[in-house]
Protein backbone atom coordinates (compact mmCIF):
# COMPACT_ATOMS: atom_id res chain seq x y z
CA UNK A 1 0.00 0.00 0.00
CA UNK A 2 1.16 3.60 -0.79
CA UNK A 3 -0.31 6.81 -0.19
CA UNK A 4 0.08 9.59 -2.80
CA UNK A 5 -1.37 12.39 -5.52
CA UNK A 6 -2.21 11.26 -8.88
CA UNK A 7 -2.73 13.41 -11.47
CA UNK A 8 -6.03 13.16 -13.99
CA UNK A 9 -4.18 13.76 -17.12
CA UNK A 10 -6.94 12.74 -19.78
CA UNK A 11 -10.51 11.76 -19.40
CA UNK A 12 -12.34 9.93 -22.03
CA UNK A 13 -16.01 9.12 -22.08
CA UNK A 14 -17.11 5.22 -22.87
CA UNK A 15 -20.96 4.65 -22.62
CA UNK A 16 -23.51 7.54 -21.17
CA UNK A 17 -22.40 7.14 -17.57
CA UNK A 18 -19.21 5.25 -17.66
CA UNK A 19 -15.58 6.98 -18.35
CA UNK A 20 -12.08 6.35 -18.49
CA UNK A 21 -9.91 7.60 -16.68
CA UNK A 22 -5.97 7.95 -17.46
CA UNK A 23 -3.81 9.61 -14.41
CA UNK A 24 -0.26 10.22 -13.55
CA UNK A 25 1.74 9.12 -10.68
CA UNK A 26 3.37 6.40 -8.28
CA UNK A 27 2.42 3.43 -9.38
CA UNK A 28 5.04 1.00 -7.48
CA UNK A 29 3.02 -0.42 -5.03
CA UNK A 30 0.69 -2.23 -7.73
CA UNK A 31 1.70 -5.55 -8.15
CA UNK A 32 -1.23 -7.71 -9.93
CA UNK A 33 -3.79 -7.03 -12.09
CA UNK A 34 -7.10 -7.08 -9.69
CA UNK A 35 -5.80 -5.26 -7.18
CA UNK A 36 -7.90 -1.43 -6.27
CA UNK A 37 -7.11 1.89 -5.89
CA UNK A 38 -8.98 3.72 -2.73
CA UNK A 39 -9.70 7.30 -4.21
CA UNK A 40 -10.25 10.53 -1.35
CA UNK A 41 -12.55 13.07 -2.52
CA UNK A 42 -12.46 16.68 -1.16
CA UNK A 43 -16.33 16.25 -0.28
CA UNK A 44 -16.74 12.80 0.49
CA UNK A 45 -15.64 11.21 4.05
CA UNK A 46 -14.86 7.91 2.96
CA UNK A 47 -12.85 7.05 0.07
CA UNK A 48 -14.20 5.31 -3.19
CA UNK A 49 -12.29 1.96 -3.60
CA UNK A 50 -11.88 1.56 -7.49
CA UNK A 51 -9.63 -0.97 -9.91
CA UNK A 52 -6.97 -0.73 -11.70
CA UNK A 53 -8.07 -1.62 -15.33
CA UNK A 54 -4.31 -0.98 -16.55
CA UNK A 55 -0.77 0.58 -15.07
CA UNK A 56 2.44 0.90 -16.68
CA UNK A 57 5.10 2.90 -15.34
CA UNK A 58 4.08 6.31 -14.28
CA UNK A 59 0.53 5.75 -15.80
CA UNK A 60 -3.04 4.37 -14.29
CA UNK A 61 -6.15 3.25 -16.19
CA UNK A 62 -9.18 3.41 -14.16
CA UNK A 63 -12.84 2.60 -15.64
CA UNK A 64 -15.51 4.32 -13.83
CA UNK A 65 -19.30 4.17 -13.59
CA UNK A 66 -21.31 7.27 -12.40
CA UNK A 67 -23.62 5.78 -10.16
CA UNK A 68 -24.04 7.96 -6.95
CA UNK A 69 -22.81 11.19 -6.13
CA UNK A 70 -18.78 10.02 -5.29
CA UNK A 71 -18.15 8.14 -8.54
CA UNK A 72 -20.23 10.97 -10.58
CA UNK A 73 -18.17 13.84 -9.38
CA UNK A 74 -15.14 11.41 -10.69
CA UNK A 75 -16.69 10.86 -13.86
CA UNK A 76 -16.73 14.54 -14.09
CA UNK A 77 -13.30 15.47 -13.08
CA UNK A 78 -11.36 17.28 -15.55
CA UNK A 79 -7.78 17.40 -16.38
CA UNK A 80 -5.38 18.27 -14.16
CA UNK A 81 -7.40 17.14 -11.24
CA UNK A 82 -4.96 15.72 -8.25
CA UNK A 83 -6.31 13.14 -6.19
CA UNK A 84 -5.08 11.58 -3.19
CA UNK A 85 -4.49 7.74 -3.92
CA UNK A 86 -4.00 4.70 -1.75
CA UNK A 87 -2.68 2.42 -4.37
CA UNK A 88 -1.89 -1.52 -4.41
CA UNK A 89 -4.85 -2.68 -2.27
CA UNK A 90 -6.22 -6.01 -2.35
CA UNK A 91 -4.47 -9.59 -3.63
CA UNK A 92 -5.44 -9.19 -7.20
CA UNK A 93 -5.65 -11.95 -9.70
CA UNK A 94 -3.59 -14.89 -9.10
CA UNK A 95 -1.87 -15.63 -12.98
CA UNK A 96 -0.14 -19.06 -12.13
CA UNK A 97 -3.35 -21.08 -10.90
CA UNK A 98 -4.91 -20.86 -14.03
CA UNK A 99 -5.84 -23.64 -15.90
CA UNK A 100 -5.48 -24.00 -19.75
CA UNK A 101 -8.41 -22.38 -21.58
CA UNK A 102 -9.15 -19.70 -19.37
CA UNK A 103 -12.04 -17.45 -19.68
CA UNK A 104 -12.42 -13.67 -18.34
CA UNK A 105 -15.74 -13.17 -17.62
CA UNK A 106 -16.89 -9.20 -16.76
CA UNK A 107 -20.37 -7.70 -16.26
CA UNK A 108 -20.15 -3.88 -17.46
CA UNK A 109 -17.52 -2.08 -15.81
CA UNK A 110 -16.15 -4.79 -13.95
CA UNK A 111 -14.59 -5.72 -17.02
CA UNK A 112 -12.13 -3.20 -16.19
CA UNK A 113 -9.19 -5.30 -13.81
CA UNK A 114 -9.73 -7.84 -16.77
CA UNK A 115 -8.18 -5.76 -19.33
CA UNK A 116 -5.05 -5.44 -16.86
CA UNK A 117 -5.23 -9.23 -16.88
CA UNK A 118 -5.64 -10.15 -20.29
CA UNK A 119 -3.03 -7.36 -21.57
CA UNK A 120 -0.52 -9.72 -19.08
CA UNK A 121 -1.82 -12.95 -20.12
CA UNK A 122 -1.18 -11.67 -23.87
CA UNK A 123 2.69 -10.89 -23.12
CA UNK A 124 4.06 -14.06 -21.37
CA UNK A 125 1.32 -16.56 -23.80
CA UNK A 126 -1.53 -16.19 -26.04
CA UNK A 127 -4.46 -13.80 -25.32
CA UNK A 128 -7.53 -15.15 -23.81
CA UNK A 129 -10.96 -15.35 -24.55
CA UNK A 130 -13.24 -12.59 -22.76
CA UNK A 131 -16.88 -13.22 -21.81
CA UNK A 132 -18.84 -9.45 -21.96
CA UNK A 133 -22.08 -9.13 -20.37
CA UNK A 134 -23.88 -5.57 -20.80
CA UNK A 135 -27.63 -4.31 -20.13
CA UNK A 136 -27.95 -2.34 -23.70
CA UNK A 137 -25.31 -2.38 -26.96
CA UNK A 138 -24.92 1.47 -25.91
CA UNK A 139 -23.87 0.44 -22.31
CA UNK A 140 -20.73 -2.17 -24.20
CA UNK A 141 -17.23 -1.03 -23.38
CA UNK A 142 -13.92 -1.84 -23.76
CA UNK A 143 -14.46 -4.62 -26.98
CA UNK A 144 -12.18 -2.86 -29.48
CA UNK A 145 -9.44 -2.89 -26.81
CA UNK A 146 -9.69 -6.43 -25.73
CA UNK A 147 -9.62 -7.45 -29.54
CA UNK A 148 -6.54 -5.47 -30.01
CA UNK A 149 -4.68 -7.45 -27.89
CA UNK A 150 -5.79 -10.28 -29.76
CA UNK A 151 -8.63 -11.30 -27.39
CA UNK A 152 -11.24 -13.09 -28.91
CA UNK A 153 -14.51 -11.23 -27.35
CA UNK A 154 -18.20 -12.69 -27.05
CA UNK A 155 -20.85 -10.34 -25.81
CA UNK A 156 -24.06 -10.24 -24.66
CA UNK A 157 -26.64 -7.61 -24.05
CA UNK A 158 -29.72 -8.06 -21.84
CA UNK A 159 -31.74 -6.63 -24.39
CA UNK A 160 -30.18 -8.56 -27.51
CA UNK A 161 -29.18 -4.97 -28.95
CA UNK A 162 -25.50 -6.22 -29.51
CA UNK A 163 -24.30 -10.07 -29.17
CA UNK A 164 -25.73 -12.97 -27.80
CA UNK A 165 -29.68 -11.95 -25.92
CA UNK A 166 -28.99 -12.66 -22.31
CA UNK A 167 -26.78 -12.67 -20.01
CA UNK A 168 -23.32 -13.13 -20.21
CA UNK A 169 -23.40 -16.96 -19.01
CA UNK A 170 -25.73 -17.71 -22.16
CA UNK A 171 -22.82 -16.14 -24.35
CA UNK A 172 -20.70 -19.06 -22.50
CA UNK A 173 -22.74 -21.77 -23.16
CA UNK A 174 -20.15 -23.85 -25.06
CA UNK A 175 -18.52 -25.42 -22.17
CA UNK A 176 -14.55 -25.26 -23.52
CA UNK A 177 -13.48 -23.31 -20.96
CA UNK A 178 -11.79 -24.96 -17.34
CA UNK A 179 -11.24 -21.43 -15.49
CA UNK A 180 -12.62 -18.27 -15.06
CA UNK A 181 -11.74 -14.93 -14.18
CA UNK A 182 -14.37 -13.17 -13.02
CA UNK A 183 -15.35 -9.57 -12.24
CA UNK A 184 -19.32 -8.10 -12.06
CA UNK A 185 -22.01 -7.64 -10.33
CA UNK A 186 -22.62 -10.05 -7.56
CA UNK A 187 -25.64 -11.80 -9.19
CA UNK A 188 -23.42 -12.26 -12.17
CA UNK A 189 -20.64 -13.64 -10.24
CA UNK A 190 -22.84 -16.00 -8.74
CA UNK A 191 -24.81 -17.45 -12.30
CA UNK A 192 -20.95 -18.05 -13.78
CA UNK A 193 -20.24 -20.07 -10.35
CA UNK A 194 -23.33 -21.62 -10.53
CA UNK A 195 -21.86 -23.17 -14.36
CA UNK A 196 -21.44 -26.82 -13.59
CA UNK A 197 -18.74 -27.26 -16.46
CA UNK A 198 -16.75 -24.30 -14.89
CA UNK A 199 -15.44 -25.46 -11.69
CA UNK A 200 -12.20 -23.58 -10.83
CA UNK A 201 -11.57 -19.57 -10.90
CA UNK A 202 -11.00 -16.46 -9.32
CA UNK A 203 -13.96 -13.97 -8.36
CA UNK A 204 -13.12 -10.33 -7.70
CA UNK A 205 -16.12 -9.15 -5.44
CA UNK A 206 -17.42 -6.15 -4.03
CA UNK A 207 -18.07 -4.33 -0.66
CA UNK A 208 -18.32 -1.09 1.39
CA UNK A 209 -15.35 -0.24 2.52
CA UNK A 210 -14.47 1.99 6.02
CA UNK A 211 -10.56 1.84 4.96
CA UNK A 212 -10.20 -0.49 1.99
CA UNK A 213 -6.35 -1.66 4.09
CA UNK A 214 -7.88 -4.03 6.25
CA UNK A 215 -8.09 -1.99 9.51
CA UNK A 216 -11.71 -1.58 9.79
CA UNK A 217 -13.37 -4.75 9.68
CA UNK A 218 -15.61 -2.99 7.76
CA UNK A 219 -15.90 -5.56 4.21
CA UNK A 220 -15.87 -8.62 5.74
CA UNK A 221 -17.55 -11.92 4.49
CA UNK A 222 -17.66 -15.30 4.77
CA UNK A 223 -15.54 -17.96 3.34
CA UNK A 224 -14.87 -21.60 3.99
CA UNK A 225 -11.90 -20.60 5.72
CA UNK A 226 -14.07 -18.22 7.74
CA UNK A 227 -14.33 -14.38 7.97
CA UNK A 228 -12.18 -12.72 5.47
CA UNK A 229 -11.52 -9.23 4.51
CA UNK A 230 -12.96 -7.98 0.78
CA UNK A 231 -10.42 -5.25 0.65
CA UNK A 232 -6.98 -7.41 2.20
CA UNK A 233 -7.83 -11.02 1.74
CA UNK A 234 -9.35 -10.06 -1.40
CA UNK A 235 -11.14 -8.42 -3.56
CA UNK A 236 -10.32 -12.09 -5.46
CA UNK A 237 -11.58 -14.94 -4.05
CA UNK A 238 -11.27 -18.55 -5.60
CA UNK A 239 -14.23 -20.42 -6.13
CA UNK A 240 -13.70 -23.12 -3.75
CA UNK A 241 -13.46 -20.67 -1.56
CA UNK A 242 -16.72 -18.39 -1.48
CA UNK A 243 -19.80 -18.98 0.62
CA UNK A 244 -22.65 -17.77 -0.91
CA UNK B 1 11.23 21.99 23.85
CA UNK B 2 7.53 20.98 24.15
CA UNK B 3 6.76 18.45 26.83
CA UNK B 4 4.36 16.24 24.72
CA UNK B 5 3.71 13.51 27.56
CA UNK B 6 0.52 13.21 29.31
CA UNK B 7 -0.29 10.25 32.32
CA UNK B 8 -3.13 8.41 32.24
CA UNK B 9 -3.65 7.13 35.92
CA UNK B 10 -0.30 6.70 36.65
CA UNK B 11 0.55 5.37 33.18
CA UNK B 12 2.82 7.50 31.57
CA UNK B 13 2.80 7.99 27.74
CA UNK B 14 5.14 10.06 25.10
CA UNK B 15 2.35 11.60 23.93
CA UNK B 16 -1.55 12.26 24.20
CA UNK B 17 -2.39 10.93 20.72
CA UNK B 18 -4.35 7.72 21.03
CA UNK B 19 -5.90 5.25 17.98
CA UNK B 20 -9.26 4.70 18.87
CA UNK B 21 -10.27 1.45 19.65
CA UNK B 22 -11.73 -0.42 15.98
CA UNK B 23 -10.44 2.02 13.91
CA UNK B 24 -6.59 0.43 14.03
CA UNK B 25 -7.32 -2.99 13.83
CA UNK B 26 -4.37 -4.77 16.06
CA UNK B 27 -1.72 -2.39 14.14
CA UNK B 28 -0.17 -4.27 11.65
CA UNK B 29 -1.98 -2.55 8.74
CA UNK B 30 -0.64 0.69 9.72
CA UNK B 31 2.80 -0.78 10.52
CA UNK B 32 3.27 -1.12 7.08
CA UNK B 33 2.67 2.63 6.71
CA UNK B 34 4.85 4.22 9.79
CA UNK B 35 7.16 3.24 13.04
CA UNK B 36 3.79 2.58 15.59
CA UNK B 37 6.31 3.85 17.92
CA UNK B 38 5.23 7.58 17.45
CA UNK B 39 1.90 6.93 18.89
CA UNK B 40 1.02 7.21 23.11
CA UNK B 41 -0.20 4.51 23.01
CA UNK B 42 -3.06 2.62 20.99
CA UNK B 43 -6.25 1.34 21.51
CA UNK B 44 -7.01 -2.04 20.00
CA UNK B 45 -9.89 -3.79 18.55
CA UNK B 46 -12.57 -4.07 21.16
CA UNK B 47 -12.40 -7.73 22.59
CA UNK B 48 -15.59 -10.27 23.84
CA UNK B 49 -14.64 -14.00 24.85
CA UNK B 50 -15.75 -15.39 22.23
CA UNK B 51 -15.02 -15.01 18.12
CA UNK B 52 -17.48 -13.11 16.91
CA UNK B 53 -18.42 -12.40 12.65
CA UNK B 54 -20.35 -9.69 14.04
CA UNK B 55 -23.04 -7.98 11.51
CA UNK B 56 -24.01 -9.13 8.29
CA UNK B 57 -23.31 -6.47 5.03
CA UNK B 58 -23.32 -3.64 4.48
CA UNK B 59 -21.81 -2.34 7.29
CA UNK B 60 -20.61 0.83 6.24
CA UNK B 61 -22.42 4.04 4.88
CA UNK B 62 -20.93 7.27 3.90
CA UNK B 63 -22.50 10.35 5.92
CA UNK B 64 -21.92 14.65 5.48
CA UNK B 65 -18.58 14.95 7.58
CA UNK B 66 -18.73 11.14 8.55
CA UNK B 67 -19.15 7.91 8.42
CA UNK B 68 -21.54 5.38 9.69
CA UNK B 69 -20.53 1.68 10.84
CA UNK B 70 -22.06 -1.64 12.15
CA UNK B 71 -19.23 -3.97 12.40
CA UNK B 72 -20.52 -5.63 15.08
CA UNK B 73 -17.50 -5.93 17.08
CA UNK B 74 -15.88 -8.52 14.82
CA UNK B 75 -12.88 -10.01 16.75
CA UNK B 76 -11.19 -13.61 16.69
CA UNK B 77 -12.17 -14.02 20.82
CA UNK B 78 -10.01 -13.22 24.44
CA UNK B 79 -8.31 -16.47 24.08
CA UNK B 80 -7.13 -16.12 20.38
CA UNK B 81 -6.16 -12.01 21.39
CA UNK B 82 -4.03 -12.65 24.08
CA UNK B 83 -1.92 -16.07 22.57
CA UNK B 84 -1.77 -14.11 19.33
CA UNK B 85 -2.32 -10.47 18.84
CA UNK B 86 -0.88 -9.30 22.23
CA UNK B 87 2.14 -10.71 21.60
CA UNK B 88 2.58 -9.25 17.91
CA UNK B 89 1.38 -6.10 18.86
CA UNK B 90 4.43 -5.65 21.86
CA UNK B 91 7.15 -6.07 18.52
CA UNK B 92 5.02 -3.54 16.96
CA UNK B 93 4.44 -0.72 19.82
CA UNK B 94 6.53 -1.12 22.69
CA UNK B 95 4.71 1.32 25.04
CA UNK B 96 1.94 0.68 26.96
CA UNK B 97 -1.04 -1.09 25.39
CA UNK B 98 -4.29 0.02 25.98
CA UNK B 99 -7.24 -2.72 25.69
CA UNK B 100 -10.99 -2.23 24.66
CA UNK B 101 -13.11 -4.75 26.01
CA UNK B 102 -16.32 -5.65 25.36
CA UNK B 103 -19.28 -8.36 27.19
CA UNK B 104 -22.57 -9.30 26.52
CA UNK B 105 -23.16 -9.80 30.52
CA UNK B 106 -21.26 -8.64 33.63
CA UNK B 107 -19.16 -12.53 33.80
CA UNK B 108 -18.37 -11.84 30.50
CA UNK B 109 -16.50 -8.36 31.76
CA UNK B 110 -15.30 -10.03 34.67
CA UNK B 111 -13.84 -12.59 32.66
CA UNK B 112 -12.02 -11.09 29.58
CA UNK B 113 -10.88 -8.39 32.46
CA UNK B 114 -9.32 -11.07 34.63
CA UNK B 115 -7.36 -12.82 31.49
CA UNK B 116 -6.23 -9.35 30.16
CA UNK B 117 -4.68 -8.82 33.83
CA UNK B 118 -1.76 -11.15 33.38
CA UNK B 119 -1.11 -9.55 29.85
CA UNK B 120 1.90 -7.26 30.15
CA UNK B 121 2.26 -5.23 27.30
CA UNK B 122 -1.74 -3.76 28.41
CA UNK B 123 -1.35 -1.15 30.42
CA UNK B 124 -4.53 0.00 30.20
CA UNK B 125 -8.11 -1.76 30.39
CA UNK B 126 -10.89 0.33 28.44
CA UNK B 127 -14.31 -1.53 28.96
CA UNK B 128 -16.35 -0.65 26.43
CA UNK B 129 -20.09 -0.26 27.90
CA UNK B 130 -21.85 0.46 24.50
CA UNK B 131 -22.54 -3.26 24.37
CA UNK B 132 -26.12 -4.91 25.00
CA UNK B 133 -26.64 -6.59 28.02
CA UNK B 134 -28.37 -9.80 26.94
CA UNK B 135 -29.68 -10.17 30.73
CA UNK B 136 -31.52 -7.13 30.42
CA UNK B 137 -33.62 -7.18 27.47
CA UNK B 138 -30.45 -5.77 25.14
CA UNK B 139 -30.19 -2.61 26.79
CA UNK B 140 -26.75 -0.99 26.68
CA UNK B 141 -24.89 -1.20 30.38
CA UNK B 142 -23.83 2.53 29.48
CA UNK B 143 -27.12 3.70 29.20
CA UNK B 144 -28.21 4.25 32.93
CA UNK B 145 -25.72 4.77 36.14
CA UNK B 146 -26.66 2.24 37.93
CA UNK B 147 -25.56 -0.80 35.16
CA UNK B 148 -22.35 1.44 34.26
CA UNK B 149 -21.26 1.28 37.63
CA UNK B 150 -22.58 -2.09 37.90
CA UNK B 151 -19.87 -2.71 34.95
CA UNK B 152 -17.19 -1.06 36.89
CA UNK B 153 -17.26 -2.28 39.80
CA UNK B 154 -17.54 -5.80 38.68
CA UNK B 155 -14.04 -5.15 36.64
CA UNK B 156 -12.87 -3.41 39.07
CA UNK B 157 -12.40 -5.96 41.55
CA UNK B 158 -11.05 -8.90 39.05
CA UNK B 159 -7.65 -6.38 38.08
CA UNK B 160 -4.82 -4.35 39.10
CA UNK B 161 -4.58 -2.64 35.37
CA UNK B 162 -5.86 1.28 35.60
CA UNK B 163 -9.67 0.36 34.19
CA UNK B 164 -11.06 3.37 31.61
CA UNK B 165 -14.98 3.10 30.88
CA UNK B 166 -15.44 4.25 27.81
CA UNK B 167 -19.14 6.04 27.80
CA UNK B 168 -21.81 6.04 24.95
CA UNK B 169 -22.91 9.59 24.49
CA UNK B 170 -26.61 7.94 23.34
CA UNK B 171 -27.53 9.34 26.93
CA UNK B 172 -29.29 11.14 28.88
CA UNK B 173 -27.48 13.31 31.67
CA UNK B 174 -23.64 11.70 30.47
CA UNK B 175 -21.97 13.62 34.00
CA UNK B 176 -23.95 11.78 36.29
CA UNK B 177 -23.57 8.05 34.41
CA UNK B 178 -19.16 9.45 34.63
CA UNK B 179 -20.15 10.21 38.41
CA UNK B 180 -21.49 6.56 39.14
CA UNK B 181 -18.45 5.42 37.15
CA UNK B 182 -16.06 7.52 39.43
CA UNK B 183 -17.65 6.11 42.80
CA UNK B 184 -17.39 2.50 41.55
CA UNK B 185 -13.89 2.47 41.07
CA UNK B 186 -13.24 3.62 38.00
CA UNK B 187 -9.61 5.00 37.23
CA UNK B 188 -11.01 6.87 34.18
CA UNK B 189 -13.33 7.67 32.00
CA UNK B 190 -13.16 7.28 27.78
CA UNK B 191 -15.65 9.17 25.70
CA UNK B 192 -17.23 9.13 23.15
CA UNK B 193 -18.28 6.01 21.34
CA UNK B 194 -20.42 6.73 18.16
CA UNK B 195 -23.31 8.29 18.08
CA UNK B 196 -26.46 5.80 17.48
CA UNK B 197 -28.07 6.60 13.75
CA UNK B 198 -29.03 5.48 10.27
CA UNK B 199 -29.36 5.94 6.64
CA UNK B 200 -31.85 5.06 4.42
CA UNK B 201 -31.49 3.43 0.41
CA UNK B 202 -33.49 5.67 -1.15
CA UNK B 203 -33.49 3.74 -4.86
CA UNK B 204 -34.99 -0.16 -2.32
CA UNK B 205 -36.85 1.99 -0.21
CA UNK B 206 -34.84 0.08 3.16
CA UNK B 207 -32.49 0.88 5.70
CA UNK B 208 -28.55 0.94 4.06
CA UNK B 209 -27.24 -0.75 6.76
CA UNK B 210 -28.16 -4.66 7.20
CA UNK B 211 -28.11 -4.00 10.67
CA UNK B 212 -30.98 -0.84 10.46
CA UNK B 213 -28.60 1.09 12.67
CA UNK B 214 -24.85 2.03 13.41
CA UNK B 215 -22.71 3.80 15.18
CA UNK B 216 -21.42 7.81 13.31
CA UNK B 217 -18.20 8.84 14.17
CA UNK B 218 -15.74 11.50 12.17
CA UNK B 219 -15.62 14.90 11.91
CA UNK B 220 -19.75 15.21 12.43
CA UNK B 221 -19.47 14.22 15.70
CA UNK B 222 -16.30 16.44 17.24
CA UNK B 223 -18.68 18.74 18.60
CA UNK B 224 -20.98 17.00 20.68
CA UNK B 225 -17.61 15.10 21.73
CA UNK B 226 -16.37 18.42 23.31
CA UNK B 227 -19.60 19.30 24.70
CA UNK B 228 -19.52 15.66 26.49
CA UNK B 229 -15.68 15.77 27.26
CA UNK B 230 -16.64 19.13 28.85
CA UNK B 231 -19.58 18.19 31.24
CA UNK B 232 -17.79 14.74 32.16
CA UNK B 233 -14.81 17.26 33.52
CA UNK B 234 -17.37 19.05 35.26
CA UNK B 235 -19.10 15.58 36.75
CA UNK B 236 -15.23 14.19 37.98
CA UNK B 237 -11.82 14.17 38.68
CA UNK B 238 -10.79 11.03 37.11
CA UNK B 239 -8.86 11.49 34.31
CA UNK B 240 -10.58 11.51 31.09
CA UNK B 241 -9.76 10.11 27.41
CA UNK B 242 -11.28 12.71 24.58
CA UNK B 243 -12.90 11.18 21.68
CA UNK B 244 -15.03 11.53 18.65
CA UNK B 245 -14.44 13.35 15.17
CA UNK B 246 -10.54 14.49 16.19
CA UNK B 247 -8.70 14.77 12.98
CA UNK B 248 -6.16 17.24 13.43
CA UNK B 249 -4.31 18.73 16.33
CA UNK B 250 -6.30 21.42 16.82
CA UNK B 251 -9.42 19.52 17.00
CA UNK B 252 -7.20 17.39 19.95
CA UNK B 253 -5.92 20.72 21.82
CA UNK B 254 -9.56 21.55 21.80
CA UNK B 255 -10.80 18.35 23.26
CA UNK B 256 -8.15 18.53 25.86
CA UNK B 257 -9.01 22.38 26.56
CA UNK B 258 -12.44 20.50 27.26
CA UNK B 259 -11.22 18.01 29.56
CA UNK B 260 -9.15 15.64 27.90
CA UNK B 261 -5.89 14.50 29.33
CA UNK B 262 -5.41 12.32 26.22
CA UNK B 263 -7.13 11.89 23.01
CA UNK B 264 -8.35 9.27 20.80
CA UNK B 265 -8.50 9.38 16.48
CA UNK B 266 -11.16 7.41 15.09
CA UNK B 267 -12.32 7.39 11.85
CA UNK B 268 -10.17 9.56 10.28
CA UNK B 269 -7.66 6.74 10.00
CA UNK B 270 -9.39 5.18 8.36
CA UNK B 271 -9.64 7.49 5.66
CA UNK B 272 -5.77 9.26 5.90
CA UNK B 273 -4.17 6.87 7.98
CA UNK B 274 -1.43 8.57 8.64
CA UNK B 275 -3.52 11.09 10.77
CA UNK B 276 -2.12 9.96 14.53
CA UNK B 277 1.26 10.50 12.89
CA UNK B 278 0.34 14.12 11.43
CA UNK B 279 -1.07 14.92 14.32
CA UNK B 280 1.93 14.11 16.77
CA UNK B 281 4.14 16.04 14.39
CA UNK B 282 2.01 18.93 14.61
CA UNK B 283 1.40 19.60 18.36
CA UNK B 284 4.76 21.05 19.01
CA UNK B 285 4.42 24.28 17.09
CA UNK B 286 0.57 24.02 17.85
CA UNK B 287 1.47 24.03 21.78
CA UNK B 288 4.42 27.19 21.34
CA UNK B 289 1.28 29.27 19.80
CA UNK B 290 -1.10 28.17 21.98
CA UNK B 291 1.78 29.08 24.79
CA UNK B 292 2.14 25.81 26.89
CA UNK B 293 5.38 24.61 27.14
CA UNK B 294 4.02 20.76 28.90
CA UNK B 295 0.77 19.57 26.58
CA UNK B 296 -0.92 18.15 30.02
CA UNK B 297 -1.61 21.75 30.85
CA UNK B 298 -4.11 22.63 27.49
CA UNK B 299 -6.17 19.32 29.79
CA UNK B 300 -9.06 21.46 31.09
CA UNK B 301 -8.04 25.00 29.62
CA UNK B 302 -11.15 26.43 28.68
CA UNK B 303 -12.84 25.80 32.17
CA UNK B 304 -13.10 28.78 34.62
C1 LIG C 1 -12.74 -3.65 -4.88
C2 LIG C 1 -13.71 -2.74 -5.63
C3 LIG C 1 -13.43 -2.37 -6.92
C4 LIG C 1 -14.29 -1.54 -7.62
N1 LIG C 1 -13.96 -1.18 -8.89
C5 LIG C 1 -14.74 -0.34 -9.57
C6 LIG C 1 -14.37 0.09 -10.89
O1 LIG C 1 -13.34 -0.30 -11.42
N2 LIG C 1 -15.18 0.96 -11.51
C7 LIG C 1 -16.34 1.43 -10.92
O2 LIG C 1 -17.03 2.23 -11.56
N3 LIG C 1 -16.72 1.03 -9.71
C8 LIG C 1 -15.95 0.17 -8.99
N4 LIG C 1 -16.32 -0.22 -7.74
C9 LIG C 1 -17.56 0.29 -7.18
C10 LIG C 1 -17.36 1.70 -6.66
O3 LIG C 1 -16.52 1.67 -5.53
C11 LIG C 1 -18.70 2.32 -6.26
O4 LIG C 1 -19.51 2.40 -7.38
C12 LIG C 1 -18.51 3.71 -5.68
O5 LIG C 1 -17.84 3.63 -4.46
C13 LIG C 1 -19.83 4.38 -5.49
O6 LIG C 1 -19.65 5.62 -4.87
P1 LIG C 1 -20.74 6.76 -5.02
O7 LIG C 1 -20.39 7.87 -4.13
O8 LIG C 1 -20.92 7.08 -6.45
O9 LIG C 1 -22.08 6.02 -4.58
P2 LIG C 1 -22.88 6.12 -3.23
O10 LIG C 1 -23.88 5.04 -3.29
O11 LIG C 1 -23.34 7.51 -2.99
O12 LIG C 1 -21.79 5.76 -2.19
C14 LIG C 1 -22.05 5.71 -0.80
C15 LIG C 1 -21.04 4.79 -0.13
O13 LIG C 1 -21.26 3.45 -0.54
C16 LIG C 1 -20.11 2.91 -1.15
N5 LIG C 1 -20.52 2.10 -2.31
C17 LIG C 1 -21.57 2.32 -3.12
N6 LIG C 1 -21.63 1.37 -4.08
C18 LIG C 1 -20.59 0.53 -3.85
C19 LIG C 1 -20.11 -0.65 -4.48
N7 LIG C 1 -20.71 -1.15 -5.55
N8 LIG C 1 -19.01 -1.24 -3.97
C20 LIG C 1 -18.40 -0.74 -2.91
N9 LIG C 1 -18.80 0.37 -2.26
C21 LIG C 1 -19.89 1.00 -2.72
C22 LIG C 1 -19.30 4.12 -1.57
O14 LIG C 1 -17.92 3.84 -1.68
C23 LIG C 1 -19.59 5.08 -0.46
O15 LIG C 1 -18.83 4.80 0.67
C24 LIG C 1 -15.48 -1.07 -7.01
C25 LIG C 1 -15.78 -1.44 -5.70
C26 LIG C 1 -14.90 -2.27 -5.00
C27 LIG C 1 -15.23 -2.66 -3.59
C1 LIG D 1 -15.18 0.86 12.16
C2 LIG D 1 -15.25 1.22 13.62
C3 LIG D 1 -15.14 0.22 14.59
C4 LIG D 1 -15.21 0.53 15.94
N1 LIG D 1 -15.06 -0.46 16.88
C5 LIG D 1 -15.07 -0.16 18.20
C6 LIG D 1 -14.84 -1.15 19.19
O1 LIG D 1 -14.59 -2.33 18.89
N2 LIG D 1 -14.89 -0.79 20.50
C7 LIG D 1 -15.11 0.51 20.89
O2 LIG D 1 -15.12 0.80 22.09
N3 LIG D 1 -15.30 1.48 19.98
C8 LIG D 1 -15.29 1.17 18.65
N4 LIG D 1 -15.46 2.18 17.71
C9 LIG D 1 -15.69 3.56 18.18
C10 LIG D 1 -14.38 4.37 18.13
O3 LIG D 1 -13.39 3.80 18.94
C11 LIG D 1 -14.65 5.82 18.55
O4 LIG D 1 -15.10 5.84 19.89
C12 LIG D 1 -15.71 6.50 17.70
O5 LIG D 1 -15.59 6.11 16.35
C13 LIG D 1 -15.66 8.02 17.78
O6 LIG D 1 -14.40 8.51 17.39
P1 LIG D 1 -14.08 9.01 15.87
O7 LIG D 1 -15.15 10.00 15.50
O8 LIG D 1 -12.72 9.62 15.95
O9 LIG D 1 -14.15 7.80 15.02
C14 LIG D 1 -15.41 1.88 16.35
C15 LIG D 1 -15.50 2.87 15.37
C16 LIG D 1 -15.41 2.58 14.03
C17 LIG D 1 -15.51 3.69 13.01
S1 LIG E 1 -12.63 -1.87 4.51
FE1 LIG E 1 -11.65 -1.72 6.44
S2 LIG E 1 -11.08 -3.80 6.72
FE2 LIG E 1 -11.82 -3.83 4.71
Amino acid sequence: MKESCFTLEKIRTLTEDTCELILRGDTSAITRPGQFVNLALPEKFLRRPISVCDWWEDTLVLLIRAVGEGSRCLTQSRPGTVFNVLSGLGNGFATSSAGARPVLVGGGVGAAPLYGLARRMAQVGTAPTVALGFRRAVDALYIREFEALGCRVMTATEDGSLGTRGFVTDSMAEACWDYAYVCGPTPMLRAVCDLPWLTDGQYSFEARMGCGFGACMGCSISTVHGSRRVCKDGPIFTREEIVW
Amino acid sequence: MVDLSVTLAGVKLKNPIIPASGTFGYGREYAELYDLNVLGSFSFKGTTEEPRFGNLQPRIAEAPAGMLNAVGLQNPGIDAVIDQEVPHMATLFHGPLIANVGGFSLREYEDNCRKLNDCAPVGILEVNISCPNVHAGGQNFGSDARSAAQVTRAVRAVTDKPVFIKLSPNVGDIGAIARACEEAGANGICLINTVLAMRIDLDRRRPLLANRTGGLSGPAIFPIAVRMVWDVYEAVKIPIIGCGGVASAEDAAELMMAGAAAVEVGAANLRDPYTCKKIIEALPALCSRLGVNKISELTGGAHT
